[in-house]
């Protein structure tokens, strides 16, 4: 073994960083749909007036996929995990925010 | 020669930030590539990683410039409200396009999936970047890590894509316009 090789990193740091991406596009989605859902809740996203429920749903996603990354990271640090498990959850939750950012399929989920 | 201040900002959050973004991507895909399948030359891996880092990093600073200016600069002009009694809606595109069921759907779809898709690119490519720095040309050594990576490198292309698209085409039929005009050139 050569003692000057670096490390091999673990991929948890890695994995973390993909999922916690997937919850802040999934999160993104989920908030879109709710705004749009429910008078009350898209009111409440209103944070600041000229941009409407937008500012406050892309704040909260962000503020949400920030806290994921930043939970998981530190769970994640120096551990190996089961990325293939990781990844597919990742993409699912990528594939939930795609479709309920997509106006069509957000009225159709409401009966519009 | 003049120019708005809005059409200014509309055209630098267009084709300065996004369309250089959309421009880089192919670039980041062959610096995933070649750091993940190929490996970084050991003789040059210093300088080419810097550049690497360099250029992930900046792409990722342009996808938020983008949705940035576009939510918190563009997108208040576009859905600013008319006065009652407006009759010319060329200066309030969002009510422009929801006035004629010909355009509507340029709003309905277009703006209303553009507005919060586009995020979807600076989140990426953020963990991109991310994931890139931290593990360098080990990276070769996680393939599935590498291949996520890539996967969604392409998610936020395609957001990207939509987005860009769709404010092309709304800036066609319902243009952000006024302000201050700027003279570019003056002529005899």
């Amino acid at each position: 073994m050569n003692p000057t090789a670096p490390r091999q990193l673990p991929n948890g740091p890695g994995a973390a960083a993909i999922l916690a991406a997937g919850i802040g596009c999934a999160t993104l989605g989920v908030f879109d749909l709710a705004s749009d859902a429910s008078p009350a809740i898209g009111r409440a996203f209103v944070f600041w007036q000229p941009t409407g429920t937008l500012s406050g749903v892309t704040v909260c996603a962000i503020v949400v996929w920030l806290l994921a990354w930043l939970v998981l990271s530190r769970r994640w640090a120096e551990r190996n995990v089961n990325l293939t498990g990781v990844t597919l959850v990742a993409f699912s939750l990528l594939a939930v925010g795609l479709a309920f950012t997509f106006p069509p399929f957000m009225d159709l989920l409401q009966g519009k | 020669m003049e120019i708005s201040v809005r059409d200014l900002i509309t055209v630098l959050h267009g084709m300065g930030f996004g369309t250089l973004f959309m421009m880089a991507f192919s670039g980041a895909i062959g610096v995933i590539y070649v750091t993940a399948f190929v490996g970084i030359q050991p003789v040059a891996s210093r300088w080419t990683t810097l550049m690497f880092r360099f250029y992930l990093i900046s792409m990722a600073a342009l996808a938020w410039l983008t949705v940035l200016s576009g939510a918190y600069i563009i997108y208040p002009w576009y859905r600013a409200k008319p006065p009652a009694g407006t009759t010319d809606l060329s200066g309030f595109p969002r009510s422009l396009l929801l006035s004629n069921p010909h355009t509507a759907g340029w709003h309905n779809l277009g703006m209303e999936w553009k507005e919060n898709v586009a995020w979807f690119a600076p989140i990426v490519m953020t963990m991109v970047a991310f994931v890139f720095i931290k593990y360098g040309p080990q990276i070769a050594l996680h393939r599935q890590l590498r291949n996520a990576v890539l996967g969604f490198t392409a998610v936020a292309f395609l957001a990207a894509a939509i987005a860009g698209g769709f404010g092309a085409f709304l800036n066609k039929y319902a243009p952000v316009r006024g302000g201050h005009e700027i003279i570019l050139f003056q002529a005899d």
